[in-house]
Formats: C-alpha cells, sequence, structure tokens
C-alpha cells in the first residue's frame, strides 16, 4: 500500500548566478516500509524531506507534477490544511536534539503542545499521554524529564523526546532527517531501535535520512541513492552489495569493511554525466 | 569516650544553598559598584577647582568664617575620614544643601525627580508598544514593505538631533496646528489644583479624580514623551529584529512548524520566547538612558526633571547639586541592572 508518492520533485533556490536547483525531478514511493535516502553532503537529502512538509521557505520554489500522500495531492492545500498534515500524518525528527528543542520551555510542555494542536483535550490527558510515550521511548523517570529543559538532558535522551514528541499526534509517516549523527556511537544504536521499534509497531512509513551507507544499508528495507539533487539508484537495502551506479559503488568501496580490510579506502571518483542523467524512476 | 570524640569531630562546612548564594553575590556586588560610584563622587567634589568653603562663606569672608565653615565641613581631617563622613551622609539621604538656592539638594531631587520618572516612563511604554511588534514583523517579513519602514524609522531615529525634532515638534503640533500643550508640566490654570503625592502629576491627578488637569498634564507631557519614545522605539525595534532573525533561523522553529503550528503561534509561542531575556536588557538600557540622558528634552520643553536640574547646577558651578543628581542617576542605572538580572533568572532556565 502507497503511503505517499513523489513524481517529479524540484527544489529551486535563487541565487545571484540564477536558480540553484538543490533537487532535480526526484520521483519516488514509500509504502509501510523504512526508506533510506543516502547521498554526500549537500545531495539534497533534507530538502527532499522539507519539501514533502513544504517546510521549504520563500525565495525557496518546490515544484512537482504531485506529492500524494494516500491518495491526495499535498501542493494543493492551503497552508492551514497542510498544518493539519503536519504532525498529525508527517512528521519529522531533526539532526540535533541540542538546537530542534526549545531551549526555554519545559520538555513536558513541548510534548504536550504537539498533542493539543491535533486532538481536543485536556491538559490533564496530554500529560498523561505524554508521559505514556515518553516511556514507550525507554525514559524512566518521565515525571522529571517532563519538568525538566533541554539543556538538562543528554543527546540520546534528547532525540528520544524528539521520537516521542513527533510520534506522539500519530502521524502516519515519519522523516528522520540524520537522527543520530549528532549522537554518541554509543547511544546511537539504542535509538535508532527505539525508533524502529514504534515505527513497526504503528504501521508507519520511515523515511530515513543519512549519509552513512552502512547504517541505511543495516536499517531499511530499500535505499535512494541521491547524488546532485538527482537519485541515481535505487535498490533494495540488502542487494546494496550488487548496486550498478559507479557512485553507488564508489561509496561502497570508500567504506572500511571488517570482512574485507583494505590498506587504503578508494577516493570516490566523480563523473561529471552523473548529475547530468536523468533522475531513476519509481521502482515498485 | 570515642563517641564524644566523634561527636566534636570538625564536619565539613554545609554548603550555602544556591539561591542564597546568588543572593549574597548580587547584593555584594551592587554594595561595591555603590562603594565605586561615591568614591568616583567623592574625588570629583574634590579634585574640582572650586572651594567649597569660599562658595558658602562667599568671595569676601574674613579669616575667621572662612576657619569655622573649614571645620565645619571636615575639612581639616584625613581625607580618608572625610569621605567615610561623605559615605555616611549619603546613605541617610543627606547630600548637602544646595549652593544656588540654599536648600538641602534631596529636597530638589524628590521634587525634580518624579518629572523626569514620568517623562521617561511614558516614553519607554512607547518605544516598547511600537517597537517590540514593528521589529517583530520587521525581521519576519524580512525584506517586506514594513522591514524597510522599520529601517527607514530607525535610521531617522539615530541620525537627526534631537534638538531639532523637539523644536520641529513644538512648532508643529503647538505652534501651528495647536493639538499639544506647550513647555512645561501644566498650563498655568491648572497649577496647584492637585496635591503632590508621586510627584507625578498623571498619576497624582489620576488619584485625586482631577480629569481636567489630568488631561492638560497630557497634553504637555505627549510631545515630549513621544520625542523620547521615538529614540527608545529606534534602538528597541532594531535589536528586536536582529534578535528574531537569529531566532527565526533556530531549528526548533523547524520543529514548531513540523508540529503543525501556525506561524503566529511559532513566533510568538516558540522563537519570541527565546527573545525575552535579551529584550529586557534592552529595555532596562534604553530607559536609564532615557531617566538620564533626556537632559537635551528637558530643556527644549522647559521640563523641570533631574536632566535640567543637573545642567542648571554644573553651569552655575553647584556641586553638591551636581553630585548628588549623579549618584542617583548611578543608582537608578545599578537598580535596572538588578532589576534585568533577576528577570534573566526567571525566563532562561539556562541561568540557573
Ligand atoms: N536557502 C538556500 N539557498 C540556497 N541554497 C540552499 C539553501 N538551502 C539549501 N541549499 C543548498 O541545497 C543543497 C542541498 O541541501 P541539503 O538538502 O540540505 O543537503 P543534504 O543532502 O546534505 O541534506 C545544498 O547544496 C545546499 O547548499
Ligand atoms: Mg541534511
Amino acid at each position: 500500500m502507497t503511503l505517499l508518492d513523489v513524481q517529479n520533485l524540484w527544489v529551486k533556490f535563487p541565487t545571484r548566478q540564477g536558480i540553484f536547483d538543490a533537487v532535480r525531478g526526484v520521483s519516488f514511493t514509500l509504502g509501510k516500509e523504512r526508506l533510506g535516502i543516502v547521498g554526500e553532503s549537500g545531495s539534497g537529502k533534507s530538502m527532499t524531506g522539507r519539501a514533502i512538509l513544504r517546510l521549504i521557505r520563500p525565495p525557496g520554489i518546490v515544484e512537482a507534477d504531485y506529492i500524494r500522500l494516500e491518495g491526495t495531492n499535498l501542493l494543493d492545500l492551503t497552508e492551514k490544511q497542510m498544518r493539519a498534515v503536519r504532525g498529525q500524518r508527517i512528521s519529522m525528527v531533526m539532526q540535533d536534539p541540542k538546537f530542534s528543542l526549545n531551549p526555554v520551555m519545559r520538555i513536558g510542555d513541548q510534548i504536550m503542545e504537539a498533542y493539543l494542536l491535533h486532538n481536543r483535550a485536556g491538559r490533564a490527558d496530554a500529560r498523561k499521554k505524554s508521559l505514556e510515550m515518553l516511556e514507550a521511548v525507554s525514559i524512566r523517570d518521565a515525571e522529571r524529564v517532563m519538568r525538566a529543559y533541554p539543556h538538562e538532558m543528554s543527546g540520546g535522551m534528547g532525540q528520544r523526546i524528539m521520537i516521542a514528541m513527533m510520534l506522539i499526534p500519530d502521524p502516519k509517516i515519519l522523516i528522520a532527517d540524520e537522527p543520530t549523527s549528532a549522537l554518541d556511537v554509543s547511544v546511537q544504536r539504542q535509538v535508532l531501535d527505539i525508533m524502529d521499534a514504534l515505527v513497526k509497531e504503528r504501521g508507519m512509513g520511515l523515511i530515513f535520512i543519512s549519509h552513512d551507507l552502512n547504517l541505511v544499508a543495516e536499517f531499511c528495507d530499500r535505499v535512494l541513492i541521491m547524488y546532485a539533487g538527482r537519485i541515481v539508484e535505487v535498490c533494495d537495502a540488502d542487494r546494496l552489495h550488487d548496486a550498478k551506479h559507479p557512485y553507488t559503488r564508489g561509496l561502497l568501496n570508500s567504506l572500511p569493511r571488517l570482512d574485507h580490510p583494505r590498506d587504503r579506502l578508494e577516493v570516490l571518483q566523480r563523473d561529471p554525466a552523473w548529475s547530468d542523467a536523468p533522475s531513476v524512476g519509481t521502482q515498485e | 569516650m570515642a563517641l564524644s570524640e566523634n561527636q566534636t569531630e570538625r564536619r565539613p562546612r554545609a554548603p550555602l544553598a544556591p539561591w542564597l548564594k546568588s543572593i549574597l553575590v548580587t547584593l555584594s556586588s551592587i554594595a561595591v559598584t555603590m562603594l565605586g560610584l561615591l568614591l568616583i563622587t567623592f574625588i570629583i567634589g574634590r579634585v574640582m577647582p572650586i572651594d567649597p568653603v569660599l562658595s558658602i562663606a562667599g568671595e569676601r569672608a574674613s579669616k575667621e568664617v572662612y576657619e569655622q565653615v573649614y571645620y565645619e565641613l571636615g575639612l581639616d581631617k584625613p581625607v580618608i575620614v572625610q569621605f567615610f563622613y561623605y559615605l555616611s551622609d549619603v546613605v541617610r539621604g543627606d547630600f548637602g544643601m544646595s549652593l544656588l538656592n540654599a536648600r538641602p539638594v534631596s529636597e530638589d531631587i524628590r521634587r525634580v525627580f518624579p518629572a523626569t520618572l514620568e517623562l521617561a516612563t511614558l516614553g519607554v511604554i512607547m518605544g516598547i508598544v511600537l517597537g517590540v511588534p514593528l521589529g517583530v514583523v520587521a525581521a519576519v517579513r524580512r525584506g517586506s514593505w514594513i522591514d524597510q519602514l522599520a529601517r527607514v524609522v530607525a535610521l531617522v531615529g539615530y541620525s537627526m538631533p534631537i534638538f531639532w525634532l523637539g523644536l520641529m515638534g513644538l512648532l508643529v503640533f503647538y505652534g501651528i496646528l495647536g493639538w499639544v500643550g506647550g513647555p512645561g508640566r501644566l498650563g498655568i490654570f491648572f497649577e496647584d489644583i492637585v496635591p503632590t503625592r508621586t510627584g507625578m502629576i498623571l498619576l497624582d491627578s489620576a488619584l485625586a479624580g482631577e480629569w481636567a488637569v489630568f488631561r492638560d498634564a497630557f497634553s504637555h507631557i505627549v510631545l515630549p514623551a513621544s520625542l523620547l519614545g521615538y529614540y527608545s522605539l529606534a534602538y528597541i525595534s532594531r535589536m528586536t529584529r536582529s534578535f528574531m532573525l537569529e531566532q527565526m533561523s533556530a531549528e526548533y522553529v523547524t520543529t514548531a512548524r513540523v508540529k503543525g503550528m501556525s506561524e503566529r503561534a511559532v513566533i510568538w509561542g516558540h522563537a519570541f520566547r527565546n527573545i525575552r531575556v535579551q529584550l529586557i536588557t534592552v529595555i532596562a538600557l534604553s530607559y536609564a538612558n532615557l531617566l538620564e540622558g533626556s537632559v537635551l528634552t528637558e530643556i527644549i520643553f522647559s521640563w523641570p526633571g533631574i536632566g535640567s536640574y543637573i545642567t542648571t547646577a554644573l553651569l552655575s558651578a553647584d556641586m553638591n547639586a551636581v553630585l548628588g543628581g549623579t549618584v542617583v542617576v548611578g543608582l537608578i542605572f545599578i537598580c535596572l541592572n538588578i532589576f534585568s538580572d533577576l528577570l534573566y533568572r526567571v525566563f532562561d532556565p539556562r541561568a540557573k
């Protein structure tokens, strides 16, 4: 079942040197699955995620044939209708909880706010839900955390709080934009597992954005490889090592591997022709 | 035996509670600042090439009279002792006699200060009420006509000499249009009607229920207060704009949008909350500036406030009045600083 269907998505930024295309004609679909988007920094991964939520601020421009969420084209919605989509149907977890949580608001208030925006409920009800949600992301002393401020939390705690906050209105799709890149290696795994369990349990679709091919290969069902604003290859995560595109091969070869230790890693060679080739279409 | 030894063993001293410590730190920093201020005014009083004895006893006083005054003032004592005399006088609110009108300086200050307070308070309120929203809108709609307008308003505020604006204001709104009262705090028919309670005429007349007096006082204060308000607005709106620009590009603002919040709620409920601390400092600074820096405005509008009081005293070498006024102005600065510091602690959880 298709949750999200994106066709020919462009994100453009007017600059002094003319229009810069950050995302160039990307098409893909998302079902109840874990879809990875990989690519080097600046390849347009975040802009793709934000364009789906229509969060690209002017003067940035989003164009697409359509972005269908369970059949509705998001591009046809008014801003007000779009607000009902954000949070409630598609949500997003960002890179660094140090910056993505409001530093002067209590954590409890921030989570309850996310719930109350989309539910006709009283504060007591919202509080109860928030506590449950915090426990669902394995936070033990939820009462204390509710009263705390973000700076009192560690990175791993912060990101679990973000996940709780973003899942509390029960969205269908979660976009996780480098959710563990800012975290200590020791807690990355734990945060990913918690997110994974929740996404599965709720039957959600997950778009997992990362620059880490290993992580995506291990964690996702399907992977889009982005290069210079285009999708250069789509493949199943477990068949990643059979990937054909030279860029993907390059990414794979520049990763250190325990099973084939090498003296030196290959430097990624780029071919200008890659960025001119059209995007790879949807493979469903 | 061992037990009692145990009991008398010295325990580590209990650490001070953090809040108590922070209060103590604040209090001692106030004390040090005040002491420094008084030391400076004391030294200024000593090094000024004005003989305090001559200015009391008169230029042609006899030797006996001169010496009598000299001893009365304690000038034969060591300087450090003189400083302590000065300290204890100031602490009791005694700034000495004004040489100009032979009245205690403290009495003069009690009379002129409320006039300044009233003017500056109204000015800063105007500056906040207009400047904060203008700055927020200018930041949120960056590059729009409102942003351009805010820029021009601030530029004029920064570059236009205040006496010129004041005189033009008087000419247009008083001279030509007749919309406002002229110089001074009250029209001549309204003087001495309401009893002095706070010394602020708007407040006193409202308390007494004398609305005719209130209206007249308002028509007199509105122009100078608008002038001060305009300068305050220029500063506050610029600072608000730059604080907001910084916050609006922060990641938590994106989080709030992802939650599905309206733009208005994002701006006021999230971003604005984060600039409150900085804004308080800016407002306190602006207020302090109006309280001590409105000399020109007070002179143009014949406003009998502390600015014109100090200026008059300075021009007639009335040192006690000058120093007394300076201490009061310094005290205001310190108080506003403490006030903004306290609010800082309330509004920023990271400051605890
Ligand atoms: N506001 C903007 N104006 C111009 N260019 C932008 C803007 N925001 C992002 N870009 C550009 O878009 C490209 C894609 O960015 P992004 O999607 O954030 O990359 P990443 O794959 O690292 O997440 C980058 O080259 C970036 O410089
Ligand atoms: Mg990114």
